[in-house]
């Protein structure tokens, strides 16, 4: 079991809060692993770190062994690095087409794919394979809508549709559940397990444990910006301080 | 066509063109006063090559709107390390120094101003505006255009994407002030003549207003939005005196009617109606923690 992602002793602090605090845990390479905790115990954070949205007051990150701490976070995505957002970052002002062909950028090359005026080909290419990948979610039906009009859980599952348009191999979802209505929840679980089977790599944050459960077969748990525990679901549920910290909240 | 119509269109040409060369970086969402001063490199530079150096006008004015666009290039560095309002300070400020080198520069007339020898007829600046209209068409159909209004839209997470947001922005700025440059070579031909004091705030800050009006959601909005300002008033013209309290009405009007411009894009849902669908976060809720620099 390789590791595709290393966090060792990560730290960051804003102004005085330390917000993680020699965090260390990896990513295997194939696998799902969840990142979970109580709200503000830093899982977001890890997600900005790692896609280089923050740089880290202490620690490295690695992906499959190169050191990509300092690495600019435009560059990251090209390296395998792509994720979604907690509070769904897509572009409003763009249709949900647009706002694909954004997320398909690093699949792009050079000034001719900058300024060839592609829009001008009906079904080009481009076009054909963002909506090939809205339509394996289910969603091709949403293809020219603007983004801004639908319902949360559509726009939700557009963000991540987005992210794996770069071809990323490892791909970082923030809650990717939460606020999908039991339909939807089952749809994300298929395109999941669709992504893992073409041999992407998850790493998630996610609240709801029975998701979890399905979908991760490794969990690492966070509370205030140290590692509780790490292990199956099962152990680290059975672990005294989640308990107390995490489950015994949520209960 | 008339004299005076077809010195109306003329107007409308020049208006329509330094429209799309504020339009580029702003629908990158960056604001730029000083269109004027790239708009006044152009005209001076194809005048100088026309006067002295005995270039063709062909040649003239596309090496006026290089030299804007090269001018561009080089102030664009430091001026896009500053946003928002200090962006629009900082490229105002450049106009207005622009305008006033050329307004000491001896080699050029200075104050009194600089004749030029060679003529564009109507004819040409129609023909020279269709085509940077037609090149503004095909632009839109282009990643680098999405890449503008996805900036403007979310720059964080357009990086996250891979795109050079930097450089986009330069090549917008860029590019804008080789239209305006283009524009004011052609301006200086058509007239036969450039004075410093033409290029001025007032048209920096109209032609902004075209652009607002007509709206930077579609490539249309420019082109609609001079045609608005250019236009409208001579129709008023019936109004007397009173043609411009009309007028500023009407502005007053559309922008309160049509906040996003006179052009918006097709079926997209306004903004207001946004906040009401059930079961969305409100969009504020989460986004300061969730990533910086927004
Ligand atoms: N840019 C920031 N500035 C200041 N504090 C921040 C910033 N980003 C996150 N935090 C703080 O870090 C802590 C962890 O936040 P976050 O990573 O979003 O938690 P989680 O995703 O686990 O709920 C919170 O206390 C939050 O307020
Ligand atoms: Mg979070």
């Amino acid at each position: 079991m390789t590791a595709l992602l290393a966090i060792e002793h990560l730290s960051i602090a804003f102004g005085g809060l330390q917000v993680l605090q020699d965090l260390s845990f990896t990513v295997p390479k194939g696998q799902a692993t969840a990142l979970i905790g109580p709200n503000g115990a830093g899982k977001t954070t890890v997600f900005n770190l790692v896609s280089g949205v923050y740089r880290p007051t202490g620690g490295r990150i690695l992906l499959a062994g190169q050191d990509i701490t300092a690495l600019p976070s435009r560059r990251r995505i090209r390296h395998g690095i792509a994720r979604s957002f907690q509070n769904v970052r897509l572009m409003d002002h763009l249709s949900v087409v647009e706002n694909l062909l954004v997320g398909q950028h690093a699949t792009t090359r050079g000034l001719r794919d900058l300024l060839v005026p592609f829009r001008l080909v009906p079904n080009h290419r481009w076009r054909r394979e963002a909506i090939d990948a809205l339509a394996e979610a289910g969603l091709a039906a949403y293809a020219d809508a603007g983004v801004g009009a639908l319902p949360y859980g559509i726009r939700k599952r557009i963000d991540l549709v987005r992210a794996t348009l770069a071809g990323a191999s490892l791909l970082m979802l923030d809650e990717p559940a939460a606020g999908l209505n039991p339909t939807e929840t089952n749809a994300l679980r298929d395109h999941l397990a669709l992504l893992r089977r073409r041999g992407v790599t998850l790493l998630v944050v996610e609240h709801d444990m029975q998701f979890v459960g399905e979908v991760c077969e490794h969990v690492v748990v966070l509370d205030f910006g140290q590692k509780l525990a790490e292990g199956t679901l099962a152990q680290v549920q059975r672990d005294e301080r989640v308990r107390a910290a995490y489950l015994g909240q949520a209960a | 066509m008339t004299g005076y119509q077809s010195g109306l269109l003329v107007i409308l040409c020049f208006n329509v063109i330094a429209a799309y060369a504020v339009y580029l970086p702003m629908a990158a969402g960056q604001l730029n006063l000083g269109v004027a001063g790239f708009m006044a490199t152009g005209a001076y530079a194809a005048a100088y090559l026309t006067n002295e150096a005995g270039w063709p006008m062909g040649a003239a004015i596309p090496a006026g709107g290089a030299c804007a666009g090269l001018l561009a290039l080089l102030v664009a560095v430091p001026i896009l390390r500053s946003q928002g309002i200090y962006l629009a300070l900082a490229t105002f400020a450049l106009g207005q120094v622009i305008a006033a080198i050329f307004l000491n520069l001896d080699v050029v007339g200075g104050a009194a101003g600089y004749p030029v020898s060679a003529y564009a007829g109507p004819g040409a600046v129609f023909a020279a505006t269709a085509a940077i209209l037609a090149a503004m068409l095909l632009l839109s159909r282009t990643r680098f255009a999405l890449y503008l209004t996805a900036i403007k839209s979310d720059p964080v997470v357009t990086d996250l994407m891979g795109v050079n947001v930097r450089a986009v922005q330069v090549g917008a700025l860029t590019l804008g002030a080789v239209v305006g440059g283009l524009g004011g070579g052609l301006y200086a031909h058509h007239f036969s003549f450039v004075e410093a004091q033409h290029f001025n705030v007032a048209l920096s800050i109209f032609t902004v207003l075209y652009v607002l009006l007509g709206g930077v959601q579609t490539v249309w909005g420019p082109l609609v939005g001079a045609a608005f300002f250019t236009l409208l008033p001579e129709m008023l013209r019936a109004g007397g005196g009173w043609r411009y309290v009309l007028f500023a009405l009407l502005i007053i009007g559309v922008m309160a009617l049509r906040p996003q411009g006179l052009v918006t894009a097709g079926a997209r849902w306004p903004a207001r109606l946004r906040g009401r669908i059930p079961g969305r976060p409100s969009a504020e809720t989460g986004l300061s923690t969730e990533v910086s620099g927004s």
